[in-house]
């Protein structure tokens, strides 16, 4: 029994379909992914889900419930991490986590014995008297976290959970998930970064324009839409190779900038032909999911 | 959920409206000494210097004859403040509602906390007013205390109606259209300086439509001891404004938040 499933979703924005028939169906304790660059309608997406805004037409199903119809019933067992930060900067740490507690319907007892719990699995026991202002950047989206978590949800929502944190903080956000995901949890998550999306989700899809355009997991992925060498070439006359001997050598050749990126199932020609070329530095990689990303939405800019 | 449906009423708005207490009560004591401190200027500098140079309005001092306008009027601008300037700083800058969202509550349940609140708050104001009014001694009458049920309702009254102007602001400026063409307005038309009867005919008409005028109607004759005419009529007139206005702002956000 899917614990979300939304069935030929579609929602127009002044005449535009932001959200073009878009089917899927979340297993309990999966964690799913969904890509895709900026304005591809992912945000659109878990409104629909969470029943924020109404669909023009298909269905939805959240935690057995008809979404927008029993939207807020459903809303109960599901959590949510939204992209911008909205966390109460009049209050401290814990009272935060207090007060979105009754939103729930919690009892006072209750959300008292669950705030501890939730304070040192996002590692911030000992800032609970601390006013939001003064955290970092990491311990907000931590605290972000652990408020999603006050009411002990099946579902997790993940709008971007990591957007803007540095490298430390990204991984502790990222271990917590896997905790989370370890427990049982089902998350649905969105991300532009590839590197998330490979380490956490066991199946992804990949949307563009308000439309699913691949779904699998990450490797199947790799390995339906790429080829599995990647040679990035850079340097002065890298055009002059790429025309004229990549271009026979590589299965695919993308320019980007100063930088060509040749893709091929067996490398050992290029690396042989780019041996020769002593102008030309290189970098020899297995392909990734970011490579499928690229080729699947393009490389110019979405804003 | 239809746009223009009928709010749906829960208490799910009441953990909402605790929050907003919560915050209140951080900074309690700040926020009601600035409540007061403007109407009571107006009441001791303009009831004792304005009031030394005039005979006795409608029958009493000036000063009790202001201190009923007050009441209300401060009850009216704290109401406006918290469901404009707050609200819209929960809503548009700190996001305060989306989060609220995610939660088993819904965007009515959100509009009817925020009124309820600015309610109670205008109330707080109105009492403290009131209190003082009661320690300088310009009103005496038992009949004053009914004043303590009439503050909910003009809380309701000018907080739903703000709350409709601020569904449709974009930034804090726009707000400065509302002050500048009802709430001065309304201050200095609708019995709170002086009585309505000295305007001009055109005047008295319009404020006859203004929603303030009818919370004056009420309250000063109660302060004065007296047992105000056509008091049902008045509060039915609040009412309906306050309908009007919680019913415009409830479809004014569903379609600003929820498209």
């Amino acid at each position: 029994m899917a614990v979300l499933a939304a069935h030929d979703l579609r929602k127009f924005y002044d005449g535009e379909e932001v959200v073009a028939g878009v089917s899927f169906a979340i297993a309990p304790g999966e964690c799913f992914g969904l890509l895709g660059p900026n304005g591809a309608g992912k945000t659109t997406t878990l409104r629909l889900c969470l029943g924020l805004t109404d669909p023009d037409d298909g269905s939805i199903e959240l935690m057995q419930r008809q979404v927008p119809g029993e939207a807020r019933p459903a809303r109960t067992r599901v959590g949510v991490v939204p992209q911008m930060d909205n966390l109460d900067p009049d209050f401290t740490v814990s009272e935060n986590l207090h007060v979105y507690g009754r939103y729930f319907g919690l009892s006072e007892r209750a959300i008292g014995e669950r705030i501890p719990e939730l304070l040192e699995f996002a590692g911030l026991t000992a800032r609970a008297g601390s006013r939001i202002q003064t955290l970092s950047g990491g311990m907000k989206r931590r605290l972000t976290l652990a408020r999603a978590l006050i009411n002990d949800p099946d579902l997790i929502f993940m709008d971007e959970p990591t957007t803007g944190l540095d490298p430390q903080a990204r991984h502790l956000i990222w271990e917590r998930l896997k905790q989370l995901l370890a427990q049982g949890k089902t998350i649905v998550l969105t991300t532009h970064f590839m590197e998330e999306a490979e380490r956490l989700c066991a199946r992804l899809a990949i949307m563009d324009r308000g439309r699913f355009i691949t779904e699998g997991s990450p490797r199947e992925l790799i390995l339906r839409h790429i080829e599995p060498h990647v040679i990035e070439v850079h340097g002065d006359g890298v055009v002059h190779w790429a025309d004229g001997e990549a271009v026979r050598l590589a299965s695919r050749l993308e320019k980007s900038g100063d930088t060509v990126f040749c893709y091929a199932a067996d490398p050992a020609t290029l690396l042989a032909s780019l041996a020769n070329q002593g102008e030309l530095r290189y970098l020899h990689r297995p392909a990734n999911l970011e490579d499928v990303f690229l080729k699947l939405t393009g490389r110019e800019l979405r804003d | 959920m239809h746009l223009f449906s009928p709010p749906s009423m829960s208490l799910r708005f009441v953990p909402v409206w605790r929050r907003n207490l919560l915050v209140w009560r951080k900074l309690a004591i700040p926020s009601i000494l600035g409540n007061l401190a403007d109407p009571l200027i107006y009441v001791l500098g303009l009831g004792y210097g304005l009031g030394s140079m005039l005979p006795e309005v409608g029958g009493v001092p000036y000063i009790a004859f202001l201190a009923a306008g007050m009441v209300c009027s401060s009850t009216m601008n704290s109401a406006t403040f918290e469901a404009m300037y707050s609200a819209f700083s929960r809503m548009h800058v700190q996001h305060t509602w989306d989060a609220i969202m995610n939660a088993p509550v819904d965007l009515d349940d959100v509009v009817l906390a925020e009124l309820a609140w600015a309610a109670s708050k205008s109330v707080l104001s109105g009492v403290a007013i009131l209190a003082v009014v009661w320690l300088l001694g310009l009103s005496g009458s038992v009949l004053s205390l009914w004043v303590i049920a009439l503050l909910p309702l003009i809380g309701l009254t000018f907080g739903a109606l703000a709350l409709a102007v601020t569904a449709m602001a974009r930034s804090y400026d726009f707000f400065m259209y509302y002050f500048t063409l009802l709430v001065t307005p309304m201050n200095l038309l609708c019995g709170v300086f002086f009585p309505v009867e000295q305007l001009p005919a055109a005047f008295q008409a319009v404020a006859a439509f203004l929603p303030l005028t009818h919370a004056v109607a009420i309250a000063r004759p109660l302060l004065l001891g007296q047992i105000p005419p056509d008091a049902v009529l008045h509060a039915l007139v609040l009412l309906a404004y306050a309908a009007a206005g919680f019913y415009a702002a409830t479809v004014l956000f569903r379609r600003r938040l929820l498209k």
